[in-house]
């Protein structure tokens, strides 16, 4: 039936000077399935649930990140995949066979450690190449091999090198090479850049996701970078206390946050909560001062009654400000300006409503920057009420 | 005028000028002062050994200067007992490294590794092991050799010398193992490894530096342990115990020649060691 392309299932297959674009990955194959997995650290009543009964479907191909806060579960959820921690409950599925029980060396998925852990007895090309020299591989072939994997992450003529003789970074690009080369089925990367400065940082993160694109493989990365995150992912999972709060690509993730958390970690977010004065069928009218409007739409599946507490939050740079109400449908509330602070490209406004919340405001610097406001001044914020977005509180 | 060219001199000499020495010249002094006493009475008795190796003595007792002769070294093995008890004990140190530093380097690192049960009885065992009097480790096997009717001899002076070397051996595994990330051995296991190859192939080189200190120092306890060994020796002579013996009817001026050469061998190693071990270190852990 499909004839398409057969290169496409040899994961290291170059895609011959194509643009980056890259082959989409069907959307039905999945590459990682976890099944209600669990994973309780101690015994007894001191037992600390780290990952707490997560599904998760990670596609064949993707960049797919594991995002959340410090302690929330990722590096477990990680080392569970690769075999290094069996979980308490639940099922992995690597291409649809569960591997609970399984030993990493018999896992068709490489892990790229956070310190890297490379071999520091041995030179470059044999960390590269210890994967091919469990598996017997031909000599010439290594050769071949170490040769082309030290050439895509551009450490050519340095493979006699000793790690310790390596920048961070150069060490960094090693742990990749030495888990690629095993053409594995999926990537595993915790915090993979943590440990680079700032530039560097920057950069890897771009010659990762060209290494991923080139390659083909499934990555998944862990972070607690929400730029990280955001600007590299295909799609993420943001995590908190060892369970998910959402899934998504990026921009679902920054446009439509379905909690409060995912709200508050991913952005800068303006979170209120509010009062709802009356629903008009799934959209919610909030309470409001004379001539202020607050509506929040599709409210309803949240649980919004008439009466009840709503937690909502609108992106800073959706936010307009004003001298009058922006009428019409939009959504329109007084408030404060209590600072204002200009950083080239856009001015960020801190602002006060009439209830004491505090909100930013980002206004792009246009050329028609006269309508900026001052510090104290009254103004009247205004926007689309398809950016007003509900969030589940907890 | 004057305050210029002050300043610029401060500003020549560097920046670090504390302008009183006394402190400085007190500490010049005292230190290695100390410390070269120190040497050189942990250094006489050695020198001893290896100037009346050459000493040119003619009586029983090789403890008068008589002038200069390399006659000892030339005629270093014509004493058959000594020159027998010396190759036992070689032979009797070799075997009890291998041993002592293969068993003592699988404890050290299950203890390092792994959360055994027991671990804390094992600990004790160690240290007891280390801490106790020879008197007292060689009374008790002893009389554990004489119950379970074993034979005296070379192979018991092997067992008792393994037992004793396997602590220290364990001790200095361990502490190498501390300093090792676990994630290098998982990398392995990731990258295909099974547990044993990953053992052989990552684990032990790079816990060399404290096998290899493991393996110097029991060899240099074995090849001059005395008191353990003179308990369960039977009638197996190993050179202490020769040496021992001989001394109440005057020591050849060959034991000093030994001594000297098991001395520089021993130095030999140990510089080796040192100089290995570093660069070893160095290249595993980075600069
Ligand atoms: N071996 C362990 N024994 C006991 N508790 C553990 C163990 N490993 C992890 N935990 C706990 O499980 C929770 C999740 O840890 P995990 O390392 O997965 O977090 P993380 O999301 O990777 O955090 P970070 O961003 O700090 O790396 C933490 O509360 C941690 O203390
Ligand atoms: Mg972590």
């Amino acid at each position: 039936m499909i004839t398409s392309a057969p290169e496409q299932a040899n994961p290291v297959g170059h895609s011959a000077g194509g643009p980056p674009a890259g082959p989409t990955p069907p959307e039905t194959a999945t590459a990682i399935e976890l099944v209600r997995i669990t994973k309780r650290f101690g015994t007894g009543s001191r037992a600390v649930a780290a990952v707490d009964d997560v599904n998760l479907v990670i596609r064949e191909g993707e960049f797919f990140s594991l995002l959340g806060p410090s302690g929330c579960g990722k590096t477990t959820t990680l080392r569970m995949i690769g075999g290094f921690e069996q979980p308490t409950g639940g099922e992995i599925l690597l291409h649809g066979k569960d591997v609970v029980g399984t030993p990493p060396n018999k896992r068709d998925v490489n892990m790229v450690f956070q310190s890297y852990a490379l071999f520091p007895h041995m030179s470059v090309f044999e960390n590269v190449a210890f994967g091919l020299r469990r598996k017997a591989v031909a000599g010439s072939e290594v050769k071949r091999r170490v040769g082309e994997m030290l050439e895509l992450v551009q450490l050519q003529g340095k493979d006699r090198r000793r790690p310790s003789q390596l920048s961070g970074g150069q060490q960094q690009r090693v742990a990749l090479a030495r888990a690629l080369i095993n053409r594995p089925r999926a990537l595993l990367l915790d915090e993979p850049l943590a440990a680079l400065d700032l530039k560097l940082r920057q950069t890897m993160q771009i010659e990762l996701k060209s290494i991923q694109r080139e390659v083909g493989i499934t990555f998944v990365f862990v972070t607690h970078d929400q730029n990280e995150a955001l600007t590299m992912s295909d799609r993420l999972v943001v995590m908190n206390e060892g369970h998910i709060e959402q899934v998504g690509s990026p921009r679902e993730m920054y446009e439509r946050p379905r909690t409060r958390f995912v709200a508050g970690f991913i952005g800068t977010s303006n979170l209120m909560t509010r009062s709802i004065a009356s629903m008009d069928g799934t959209t919610a009218i909030l309470e409001c001062g004379a001539g202020e409007r607050f509506v929040v739409r599709d409210a309803a599946a949240l649980g919004a009654v008439p009466g009840g507490k709503i937690d909502v939050t609108v992106r800073p740079e959706k936010i307009t400000l004003g001298t009058e109400p922006a009428g019409g449908e939009m959504c329109s509330l007084r408030a404060t300006v209590t600072n204002v602070v200009y950083m080239g490209a856009w001015t960020q406004y801190a602002v006060r409503l009439a209830d004491g919340a505090e909100l930013t405001v980002f206004i792009q610097n246009a050329t028609n920057s006269e309508d900026a406001a001052e510090r104290g001044a009254e103004v009247w914020l205004g926007w689309d009420p398809a950016h007003s977005l509900a969030v589940a509180p907890q | 005028m004057s305050t210029t060219i002050e300043a610029s001199s401060t500003a020549t000499s560097g920046a670090v000028a504390p302008p009183p020495t006394v402190h400085k010249v007190r500490r010049g002094w005292l230190l290695p002062t100390w410390g070269w006493i120190v040497i050189v009475w942990l250094a006489s008795p050695v020198i001893v050994m290896i100037v009346f190796g050459f000493n040119n003595t003619s009586g029983k007792f090789n403890i008068q200067w008589q002038g200069f002769t390399l006659t000892w070294y030339r005629n270093l093995f014509v004493i058959p007992q000594l020159t027998d008890s010396l190759i036992t004990s070689i032979e009797i140190s070799v075997i009890v490294t291998i041993i002592a530093t293969a068993l003592g380097t699988l404890m050290g690192f299950a203890l390092g590794r792994y959360r055994i049960r027991g671990a804390g009885s094992i600990n004790l065992v160690m240290f007891a092991n280390i801490a106790a009097p020879e008197v007292a480790l060689g009374a008790a096997l002893l009389s554990l050799f004489l119950t379970i009717g074993f034979p005296l001899g070379f192979w018991s002076i092997v067992i008792v010398q393994v037992m004793f070397s396997i602590a220290y051996v364990a001790v200095t595994v361990r502490a190498r193992m501390a300093g090792l990330a676990p994630s290098v051995e998982e990398a392995a296991r990731d990258l295909g490894a099974g547990p044993i190859v990953t053992f052989f192939r990552v684990t032990i080189p790079m816990i060399t530096p404290g096998i290899m200190a493991g393996a110097l120092l029991t060899f240099a306890l074995s090849i001059d342990d005395y008191i353990i060994t003179s308990f369960n020796a039977g009638s197996t002579v190993t050179f202490p115990l020769w040496v021992f013996g001989a001394a109440r009817t005057g020591v050849p001026p060959q034991v000093n020649v030994m001594g000297t050469l098991i001395f520089a061998f021993g130095v030999v190693l140990a510089a080796i060691g040192f100089v290995t071990g570093r660069r070893k270190k160095r290249q595993l852990d980075g600069e």
